[in-house]
């Protein structure tokens, strides 16, 4: 049972409040949508909750334990973050970086864990990443680096997903194949999901609870039928959004 | 991740360290008998070609494997410190104040206890300084420690020049050596091999961080690596091992960029078999190197920088047209 709890937490940039006084308890089997518009700190919450930027005020606890006093990784056994795109300039194949996914759970400094192997088989696998498994990673397509990179965060096998924008370069099929794959975590584990995403209607989709940043450190929390209002995203956004019913979904799209 | 590729890599690289060593003994201005060398390891003879042996070929290929060793290993660690494949041993500025320390004591006319002083002190000071401009107020960056060094090494090549232009030519002549990388003044004692064996025990325990932080420092502190510690680790091994290095030899080139790269062109990209195979690699490289400085004009000798850039171009460009990425 792993839980995650903020606590009052303000966290700035420059001068300016990105969120403030945020109350935030994440469950286990809960899956939540981080939403809000560019700049207003989805990716720096993402960053404090696992300790590596500096926060104005609050706490990260997870389990109940205080996350500055926790080491890192400690940290990383629990908590996985699927971070945006990185540069990678030094030369790697598929197989290897997935494998560095299990770095948290080293035991021997110089040997290889005995279980690493079957683990990181059965996620490339989970993911049809087979074909690619030996290619150099500067020879694959955005959406396939994508890939890699959700494979690197399934073989840490942590109990907290932190994904922020998990749909990056993605085709829509993927999208929802590698989501799905996510998800079903979230019972197997048991685990926990925040992901940060500027598509509405995919955080709709796959999420139960939703956090709205807003303007000036605002922010709204709750169930879809709470956050997701015309109303609220039309705030959030800076512009009017509306939605409309289909017989699956609730669809959101701007006027 | 280590495949029995890599294993045939090692022990390729030991081969090529033993016949490198070799070549190294039988090869100057005088050529020795394999017979010379043999005996000489079993009962020390008294014999010249024993004492030159004894007192000039070993120490000599001792200073230029421990030198190319240090250079290696320390362009591994500044690869992956700064992510950036252009990093060699010396973008942080360690050789310019090395050899603004050097030059010094050459001009003063000093002796050779002072000169490799001077030089290790010039080091030292360049090492501490880009660390504290870079450092300031905690923020730490790669581009801020990346455009430090390359300012301070800049600094340091304008006093080089001030140094070379007001010089007598007798001392612009050794001066020059220095500045190009130079084994005829070498000498290396006990702790530099200490040092070489620390260097590498110390890389292979924090290897599998390195292979982690290759990837990128957002990466590599997702999966607990504590990044601020790690770093600062790095930056003061690499720049040890350099300013090591360039007070035995002096500013060597060619040797600490491209190592590296030969050998993840190679396959070697996880640290634990990169380590090793860049000491192995990089001393018998410059071993190889130092031997031809001695020998193709004999009996004068080149600086063995030169050679090192000789040699090494091609065989880079061969390695690289070899090996497609897939």
């Amino acid at each position: 049972m792993t839980s995650l709890k903020i606590e009052s937490l303000t966290l700035s940039i420059a001068g300016n409040i990105l969120c403030r006084n945020l109350n935030l308890k994440i469950n286990e089997n809960e899956c939540w949508g981080l939403l809000g518009r560019n700049g207003v700190g989805k990716t720096s919450l993402i960053h404090s909750i696992i300790g590596i930027r500096t926060i104005d005020s609050g706490q990260i606890l997870l389990d109940g334990q205080n996350i500055s006093e926790l080491s890192r990784r400690a940290v990383a056994q629990e908590i996985g973050v699927l971070f945006q795109d990185s540069i990678e300039t030094l030369p790697a194949t598929v197989l290897e970086t997935i494998m560095l996914g299990r770095h948290p759970h080293v035991q021997s400094r110089i040997k290889d864990n005995r279980n690493d192997h079957a683990i990181v088989d059965s996620v490339i696998s989970e993911l049809s990443l087979s074909e690619l498994r030996d290619r150099e990673l500067v020879s694959l397509s955005g959406g396939e680096r994508q890939r890699v990179a959700i494979a690197t965060l399934l073989a840490q096998t942590p109990n907290i997903f932190l994904l922020d924008e998990p749909s990056n370069h993605l085709d829509i099929a993927f999208q929802i194949s590698v989501l799905n794959t996510l998800k079903s975590k979230l019972y197997e584990r048991p685990a926990s999901i925040l992901m940060a995403t500027h598509d509405i209607n995919l955080a709709a989709r796959f999420c139960d609870y939703f956090v709205l940043l807003l303007e000036n450190g605002g922010h709204l929390q709750g169930s879809r039928e709470e956050v997701l209002t015309a109303k609220n995203l039309s705030k959030a956004y800076g512009c009017e959004i509306q939605s409309i019913q289909t017989k699956e979904n609730t669809l959101y799209y701007p006027v | 991740m280590i495949s029995s590729r890599h294993y045939l890599l090692i022990g390729i690289l030991f081969v090529l360290t033993g016949i490198s060593i070799l070549f190294s003994l039988l090869s100057g201005s005088i050529d020795l008998e394999l017979s010379v060398v043999l005996s000489e390891l079993i009962e020390p003879g008294s014999a010249l070609e024993n004492q030159i042996l004894r007192e000039i070929r070993i120490p000599r290929t001792l200073a230029a494997f421990t030198t190319g060793g240090l250079l290696a290993m320390s362009g591994v660690v500044m690869q992956v410190l700064l992510r950036n494949p252009l990093a060699d041993p010396y973008i942080l500025g360690v050789s310019g104040g090395a050899a603004v320390g050097a030059l010094s004591a050459i001009l003063l006319g000093a002796g050779s206890v002072f000169f490799t002083n001077a030089a290790f002190a010039g080091a030292l000071f360049s090492i501490l300084l880009v660390f504290g401009i870079a450092n300031k107020f905690g923020q730490w960056s790669v581009t801020r420690l990346l455009l430090t060094g390359v300012v301070i090494s800049a600094g340091w090549g304008a006093i080089i020049n001030i140094l070379l232009t007001t010089s007598s030519t007798n001392n612009v002549q050794s001066m020059l050596f220095w500045l190009m990388g130079d084994l005829s003044q070498s000498q290396v004692h006990f702790g530099h091999h200490i040092l070489l064996a620390a260097g590498l025990t110390g890389g292979l325990i924090i290897s599998k961080s390195l292979n982690v932080l290759s990837r990128g420092e957002l990466f590599a502190q997702g999966l607990g690596v504590n990044l601020g510690m790690l770093r600062i680790t790095l930056y003061f091994a690499a720049s040890v091992f350099t300013a090591t290095a360039v007070t035995i030899a002096g500013s060597v080139g060619f040797v600490g960029l491209v190592i590296p790269h030969i050998l993840r062109l190679l396959g070697a990209r996880d640290h634990r078999i990169l380590l090793p195979c860049s000491i192995l690699l990089g001393g018998s490289f410059l071993v190889i190197a130092d031997s031809l400085a001695r020998t193709l004009i004999a009996p004068q000798q080149l600086p063995v920088g030169v050679v090192t850039a000789v040699i090494g171009v091609p065989s880079f460009i061969i390695i690289l047209r070899s090996t497609i990425t897939k």
